[in-house]
This record gives C-alpha cells, sequence and structure tokens, in this order.
C-alpha cells in the first residue's frame, strides 16, 4: 500500500452515504383531480388535452378529448363550460378559455378530416339507441368504440336532438353538427330516421337487441293557462324553434313577447330578433339574478336589442296586445302579484316555459319507477327493467347538451359492462386539486383571450353564427395558459431544486422518480412543485 | 440584464425547465447531461440552500467552461459537510483551504496555470459568508484588487452555521443567533452599518459583479455564463437559506429566498467595471414581515407582541434597496 505522504485512506464517494435514512418525510408522486375535469358534466380529461395542445400537438389533444366526448365542436359552441366556474387560473388573473380552445380543436378536427379510432373487434352484441340527440349520439358512439353493433332509432327526419331543433343556428351552425354526426355514424353506427319507437319491449324483442339505451329527450312544451281571446296568437318556444329547421319559418309579427326565464327563452327572443321583429321582449317573473339563463347569454341577447321585462307574469292576452302584472319579491324571494296591471303591444306570444318527456314507449315496460315526469335511473344509468338503461332530458339532472352527451359516455360505459356480466368500476376519484395546492407564484401572468364575435348589425339581420373561433396561435396561448392543476406537466422543478439529487428525470412523458437513497425528506420539491403533483407522507419509523 | 425572463410558456422560465423551450434556452440544471458537481450522499442538513447553490453555481460553471474547471473552497459547512475524509460529495478538481486564504490560494492556482500555458482551465474559489466577509476579507481584497483571473462564489447564510450559528459581518440587523441573543432592550443583531461586500467589490472596479439567489435558478445561470465571459476577478454572491440558522421549515429554503427578494430584503443585480447594469426586478412585492415570520432568529420581532420599531426598521432597510437598485417593475 503505497500513498503520497500523510495519505491513509483511498479517496471514496458520498455515495456510500446513503443520506435517505434521515428521512421522516417522504415525497411521493400523484395525480389530483383538476377542478376542471372534476366539473366537466362530460367527464372530459381537460388537463390532458390542454397539456396535448400546449405543445402545438392539436390531433393528439382532439383524440385524448374525444375519449370522453365524441363532438368537441359542437361543445366549443353550446356547453356552458362549468370547466371554467371552476378553473383555478380565475383566481390568478381569469379563467383558462377551455371551451374557445375545445371549440378551435373541433374545427381543426373537420377542417383536417381526422377521424375516430377504428372501434374495437366485434362483441356480436346488439344494442339499440331510442333518440338520436347528444346522448343517444354519445352513448352510440362509445358502444360502437367498444365493438358492439349499435343502431339508433330517431323519431325526427334528422339527427341532432335539441341540438337541431333546439339551438338556433346563429349558437350551432347546422354544417358543423352534421359533420361530427356524420363522423359517428363513420364508425359503423346504423341511424333510421323517422322511426318513432311505440314500444321498447316489442322493438327490442323484434331486433333481437341485448340492451337498450333510451334517450328521447323532453320534447313536449310545457303550457301556463293565460286567457286569450281567439284572435290572440299563442305559440311554445319547442314549435318555434322546431320550425325554424323548416322551409316555412314561423311568424311571429313585428312584436314578439316570450314568456319564460331560461337560455330557451334567450334563445326564441334572439330568434325572432333575426326573424325581423322590431321588438322582442322577454317577460319573466322574477328578477335578473334568480334568472335560470346564463349571464353570458341574456348580455348577449341584450346587446342584440332584446328586451326584458323583470318580475312580470302575463295575466291575459288579446288581439294585438297582451296584460301583465308586476310582482315583486317577498321575503323569500319568491314573486308575489301586486295588482298593478300594463298593457303591451304584443302580435304573438311565445311560451318557454320548460319541457315535459313522451314517455309513451315505455308503457308496457314492466317495473319502471317513474317519478316528475321522469325515469328514475341507478347509478349505472340503468332503468328498473334490466338492460334497459336511460339518460340525456328524460332522467332527473340537469338538461344540457353537455349533461346528456356524459350521460351517453356514462351508459355506455355500464351496458357494456352489463353485457360483459360485470359492474363498470371507473375507479376512485383522485382527490381535488384546489388552488392552494399549488405553488402559484411559478405562473406567467397571462390574460385571457377572448373569441372574436360577429359585429352586432350582422347578428340581428342574419343567422351566422355569433361567437368566432380563435386561430391556431391565439389557441396555443390559450391553452398555455393552463396551470396542470394536479398534474405533473414536467416543468423539472422538482429535478433542479432537490439539495441532494434525489430525483430522477426519466425524459420527456415519463416524468420523474425520487431516489429514496437519498432524499432527505426536506419538503422542498413538494413546497416548489407549481402544481401541485408532490404530496409528503410520514416515513414509518 | 443578461437574462431576459420567457414569458407565456404556462410557467415561461421561471420553472427549472419547460418542456416548450427550445433545447438551447434551457437551464443546465434541467437537463440530465448536469454535471451534479456537487453529487448525492453529502451531508448538509435538510433542505439546505448552500448545497443547491453550489451545485447550481459549479454545475453552470462547469458546463461554460467544459469541464475545465478548478475549484478552491474555504473551510466552513459546504467544506465540511461535502468532504468528510476521505469521502468527497465533489465531482470537479476541488482544493480545501483554510478559512481564510481560499481567495489566494485561488490566486496562486490560476498563476500555476499560467505559468503551464493552461489558460482554458478556469478557476472558482467559493465559500460561506464567515470565511468570505470575515476571516477572508483581506485575501479576497487582494484578489480583486491584483484581478487575478478568479471567480469567487459567496454562498451568504448570513452566520457561521456549522460551528453552531455565530454571528458574521453577513449576519443581518435583528436576527438571533448564538452570539447575538434575542434579549435586553435590543434583542438580536444590532443594527450596524452592516458590511455589503458585493458594494464593496464593486469598489474596487473589477470586471463583473453579481447578486442571485436560490430562487431564481435561471438568473443565477446566466450570471455563472456572464462572469465566465471575463478574464480577472469577478465576484458572485449567492443567498442561501439556512433552515437550521434561520430556524425555517426545511422546505421554505426557496421559498425564502424568493421573499428575500421580493421583499427588497436582498437586492439582486449585477454590475460591470463598478457600474449597475442589470437588476432582477421585483415581481410581487410583500411587506417584510411576509419574509420574516417563518424565520425563528426573528421570532422575537412578533411574540409575545409585534415589535413595529424594529419591523418599521428593516422595512425602511428594504426600501432603501429598492430606490437604490430600481427594484420595482416600472422603475
Amino acid at each position: 500500500m503505497r500513498k503520497p505522504f500523510a495519505i491513509t485512506l483511498d479517496p471514496g464517494s458520498s455515495l456510500a452515504n446513503h443520506t435517505g435514512s434521515w428521512r421522516t418525510l417522504r415525497p411521493e408522486y400523484l395525480d389530483r383531480l383538476p377542478p376542471c375535469n372534476n366539473a366537466c358534466p362530460a367527464g372530459e380529461n381537460i388537463q390532458a388535452w390542454l397539456f396535448q395542445a400546449e405543445s402545438g400537438d392539436y390531433e393528439a389533444a382532439w383524440r385524448s378529448l374525444v375519449q370522453n366526448n365524441p363532438m368537441p365542436a359542437v361543445m366549443g359552441r353550446v356547453c356552458y363550460h362549468p370547466c371554467e366556474g371552476a378553473c383555478n387560473r380565475a383566481q390568478l388573473d381569469s379563467s383558462v378559455g377551455i371551451n374557445s380552445v375545445e371549440h378551435f380543436l373541433g374545427d381543426e378536427a373537420l377542417r383536417r378530416g381526422w377521424k375516430f379510432d377504428p372501434p374495437a373487434a366485434p362483441t356480436g352484441r346488439k344494442v339499440l339507441v331510442v333518440g338520436a340527440g347528444p346522448s343517444g349520439l354519445s352513448a352510440a358512439y362509445h358502444l360502437a368504440r367498444l365493438g358492439h353493433a349499435v343502431e339508433i332509432r330517431e323519431a325526427g327526419p334528422m339527427a341532432g336532438g335539441m341540438m337541431r331543433f333546439g339551438i338556433p343556428k346563429y349558437r350551432l351552425p347546422r354544417d358543423v353538427l352534421d359533420a361530427e354526426v356524420r363522423r359517428i355514424l363513420d364508425l359503423g353506427v346504423k341511424l333510421t330516421l323517422n322511426a318513432k319507437v311505440d314500444d321498447v319491449m316489442v322493438a327490442k324483442q323484434e331486433g333481437g337487441f341485448d340492451a337498450v339505451f333510451l334517450a328521447v329527450g323532453a320534447h313536449i312544451a310545457k303550457r301556463a293557462y293565460i286567457p286569450a281571446n281567439e284572435a290572440a296568437k299563442i305559440m311554445d318556444a319547442v314549435s318555434v324553434l322546431r320550425g325554424m329547421e323548416g322551409a316555412d319559418k314561423p311568424l311571429l309579427g313585428r312584436r314578439v313577447v316570450v314568456y319564460g326565464g331560461g337560455n330557451t327563452a334567450i334563445d326564441v327572443a334572439r330568434t325572432a330578433k333575426r326573424l325581423g321583429a322590431e321588438e322582442a321582449m322577454i317577460v319573466y317573473r322574477r328578477t335578473r339574478e334568480k334568472m335560470p339563463a346564463h349571464d353570458f347569454e341574456v348580455q348577449d341577447a341584450l346587446e342584440e336589442g332584446v328586451l326584458i321585462k323583470w318580475l312580470s307574469t302575463i295575466k291575459e292576452a288579446g288581439e294585438g296586445a297582451i296584460t301583465v302584472e308586476k310582482m315583486e319579491l317577498d321575503a323569500k324571494g319568491v314573486p308575489q302579484p301586486t295588482g298593478e296591471f300594463e298593457k303591451l303591444e304584443a302580435d304573438s306570444v311565445v311560451l318557454a316555459l320548460g319541457q315535459d318527456v313522451d314517455l309513451s314507449l315505455l308503457d308496457r315496460v314492466p317495473g319502471l319507477e317513474i317519478a316528475d315526469g321522469v325515469v328514475k335511473v341507478g347509478a349505472n344509468m340503468m332503468t328498473a327493467h334490466p338492460g334497459i338503461f336511460a339518460g340525456g332530458d328524460m332522467v332527473p339532472a340537469e338538461r344540457t347538451v353537455t349533461v346528456a352527451i356524459g350521460h351517453g359516455k356514462k351508459a355506455a360505459r355500464n351496458i357494456d359492462a352489463w353485457l360483459r356480466g360485470g359492474t363498470y368500476d371507473p375507479g376512485p376519484k383522485h382527490e381535488l386539486a384546489a388552488f392552494d395546492k399549488l405553488n402559484a407564484w411559478y405562473y406567467s401572468d397571462a390574460p385571457k383571450t377572448v373569441r372574436p364575435m360577429l359585429d352586432l348589425q350582422k347578428r340581428i339581420t342574419s343567422f351566422d353564427e355569433v361567437v368566432l373561433s380563435l386561430d391556431a396561435n391565439t389557441a396555443l396561448f390559450e391553452a398555455r395558459r393552463c396551470l396542470s392543476c394536479g398534474n405533473c406537466f414536467e416543468c423539472d422543478n422538482c429535478y433542479g431544486v432537490c439539495p441532494d439529487n434525489a430525483v430522477v428525470k426519466l425524459g420527456p412523458g415519463n416524468r420523474f422518480r425520487f431516489n429514496y437513497d437519498y432524499c432527505k425528506g426536506c419538503g422542498v420539491c413538494a413546497a416548489e412543485c407549481p402544481c401541485g403533483a408532490i404530496r409528503m407522507v410520514p416515513e414509518e419509523i | 440584464m443578461s437574462f431576459q425572463p420567457v414569458k407565456f410558456y404556462q410557467t415561461g422560465t421561471f420553472t427549472v425547465g419547460n418542456r416548450l423551450l427550445p433545447d438551447g434556452e434551457r437551464s443546465v440544471q434541467s437537463t440530465v447531461r448536469r454535471h451534479n458537481s456537487l453529487n448525492s450522499g453529502h451531508r448538509a442538513c435538510q433542505g439546505c440552500g448552500e448545497a443547491l447553490g453550489a451545485r447550481y453555481a459549479i454545475d453552470a460553471a462547469m458546463e461554460v467552461t467544459g469541464g475545465q474547471l478548478i475549484a478552491a473552497n474555504a473551510t466552513g459547512c459546504l467544506e465540511v459537510f461535502s468532504t468528510p475524509y476521505p469521502e468527497t460529495s465533489w465531482q470537479v478538481p476541488w482544493i480545501h483551504s483554510l478559512f481564510g486564504n481560499t481567495a489566494a490560494v485561488a490566486t496562486g492556482i490560476a498563476a500555476a496555470l499560467r505559468v503551464k500555458g493552461r489558460e482554458d482551465v478556469r478557476v472558482v474559489a467559493q465559500g460561506g459568508d464567515g470565511g468570505t466577509t470575515d476571516i477572508g476579507f483581506g485575501c479576497l481584497s487582494g484578489m480583486f484588487e491584483r484581478n487575478d483571473d478568479v471567480l469567487y462564489i459567496c454562498y451568504d447564510n448570513g452566520a457561521y452555521m456549522n460551528t453552531g450559528v455565530q454571528r458574521s459581518s453577513a449576519t443581518p440587523p435583528a436576527a438571533r443567533t448564538a452570539t447575538t441573543a434575542a434579549v435586553g432592550s435590543t434583542p438580536g443583531n444590532t443594527f450596524g452599518q452592516g458590511k455589503d461586500l458585493p458594494a464593496i467589490a464593486m469598489a474596487h472596479g473589477i470586471p463583473y459583479v453579481a447578486t442571485a439567489t436560490v430562487s431564481e435558478l435561471r438568473d443565477l445561470e446566466a450570471k455563472v455564463r456572464r462572469a465566465m465571459e471575463f478574464r480577472g476577478a469577478r465576484y458572485l454572491h449567492i443567498l442561501v437559506p439556512c433552515p437550521l440558522g434561520w430556524g425555517h421549515d426545511s422546505s421554505l429554503t426557496i421559498r425564502m429566498a424568493r421573499l428575500a427578494h421580493e421583499s427588497g430584503i436582498f437586492p439582486v443585480f449585477e454590475a460591470e467595471n463598478g457600474e449597475v447594469t442589470g437588476v432582477a426586478k421585483i415581481r410581487r412585492q410583500v411587506p417584510v414581515e411576509e419574509y420574516l415570520k417563518p424565520q425563528k432568529r426573528y421570532a422575537h420581532l412578533f411574540s409575545p407582541r409585534p415589535n413595529e420599531d424594529v419591523i418599521r426598521r428593516i422595512q425602511a432597510q428594504a426600501d432603501r434597496n429598492i430606490r437604490r437598485y430600481r427594484l420595482l417593475q416600472d422603475s
């Protein structure tokens, strides 16, 4: 052993010293549930597809999106985006424009002609879907992708349900709807139009179907008793909006009064304006705060010159005029009559008071439970009759396109499991990535990009689309505003800030791993993770 | 500023890495090829800011010099925790000097390299605030004055930490240390004139002086890169929070450094030939309380009741920095 003067030991590396034994807390990577995903009625993995879009890979983003929702171009136009209401970014500056990025991705897919991934191998099972609305189309799409043979029977002359017969063209151009429906049918889904199912048991039996998904929607307009003389022209919102799809547009006159306070009332009033009405007035019995219609829709309508008569009910309808009674809210916020009346000129009155479901096709299904005019379903979307599932407006839930699409997906996955003799298990939900889980310091300041709008004059004189799409640049910018709450976006912070080099970088797409031989459990990585994807757990000692 | 932040890529350049940036714009620390000059297994405390700062700085220097680097290291935490004979965490040619003479040792290495015609090999000297502002100050001033070709890096944690947290001339006013107890009418360290070493270095008129913190990696790396573009004496002063001596949770190391900058307590700037050429602006200004409160060395300022007078004096110091270096966005 020859060593230099005063040296007795060989040099060694500190790697021999496993400092991991000092640890009392242990860092762990985890995925938390982003608030947007949590709020999405269609169960979209929004954070995941924004992550793809951030790198400019729009096709990957779109493919990720359509895992859950087959109609992004429709969604980007008609969804009321509860995701944006839940978005953590709102606490920094303003929420991420998720809906506008979805709008862009949906249009991009149509422009580029992207097709769905081919379905799984045929299972030999047949499923009947009744109704070609959002819920039925969504269920058909998911069932077809799982390899089942699907037939949709639609009572009407065209597919789309309320997306076609309820939502005006200026919100959803029909070529967009047609293209997204076509893409679903291209998966091999059979669509039979003008084929009303009168008895679901007979249809199931005769067609040899293994399961049925009912999604007939709610198309019967609710009525209210209004004393009226013979000359008064009273219509309902469902017929007016449906009439817009035919060759003969509804004749509403110069002064149109719409009765109701939901989004449908707004749609009718804006439609009346576009049909040339000089005056379109919504009569609603409560106040703006209490109005069920979404605030941005009310805003758009007011911009277009729609008038709203708050705190008023229609007492009487006569020829060319109506009588309204002023209401006031009592202590509980319920409108009460005041006895003060007013006469308003009106060539027609359109009732937009909600819709009921035509449940006659279920008359001979034994064991069904029906309450408040809708069919009860279990957590798996199955009615009390085995093999018959239902969703959309005909089951108890909020009535929006997105909810319906979510029902279709959920039903399809449960039908699939049921057909295979099992139950569908979506797995446990991750814990929520609330704002306090983030280290928001790291995010750049970036104001929201607002979608361009058609100019006002064109809006009130045509049925051209009002809200326009972002372009590739602005969509990219908007996608990059996403905080990626609760899900690693490979910012390398943990890898960089570890004083002990105890984080191993696994390369693009593969995230990171802790090297517990050296991790002392200081917790800097967890504290400095921008998106809250690391937690510290006590070490067992 | 030599480093211009990139915005709008979600986190821009605030995080260590960013998958959306082109390769050439990524930080050294985000790459798997980084040198890990200070390797795992060192005996620094949990959440050690100095271990982090040293790896950031020396990795950056290794990257710029293509691995042609020799480091001289003063006695202190950094030496003690990295190199208990015969083990070492260093993956660079490294020599341990006395507590006070590391600048002189580095000068000697630089001279030897010049004689050997190996001026491609660069020299750094490094030490803590004790070895720099107190014990090694004479050697350092001489190195500056002779303009020796050395980058001197001071890791400032504000006290002699490894011997049990004794006061140094870099200990901030009011801070409690083992030798400045929180007792009497003026508890903690006194309000002196302080020893503002970056300013003293600038007064030597050396080519490059900069300050940095472990909370702004991109800024720190850019400063090392810039420093290596000069020949002659250069000085880099890095604020490295110490969970042990400051008495904050080990997970807050980077947060404390960030708050020191965001409150104005520690101005981050760079200067060439004695003139300030760039400052890192405050992004979200915070009152000094936010920086002081998580640190047990300042606990006496808040308990049993807030010591408004002292807090005001500390705030006034921060405000003076903000004015002097124009740290606010619109100044």
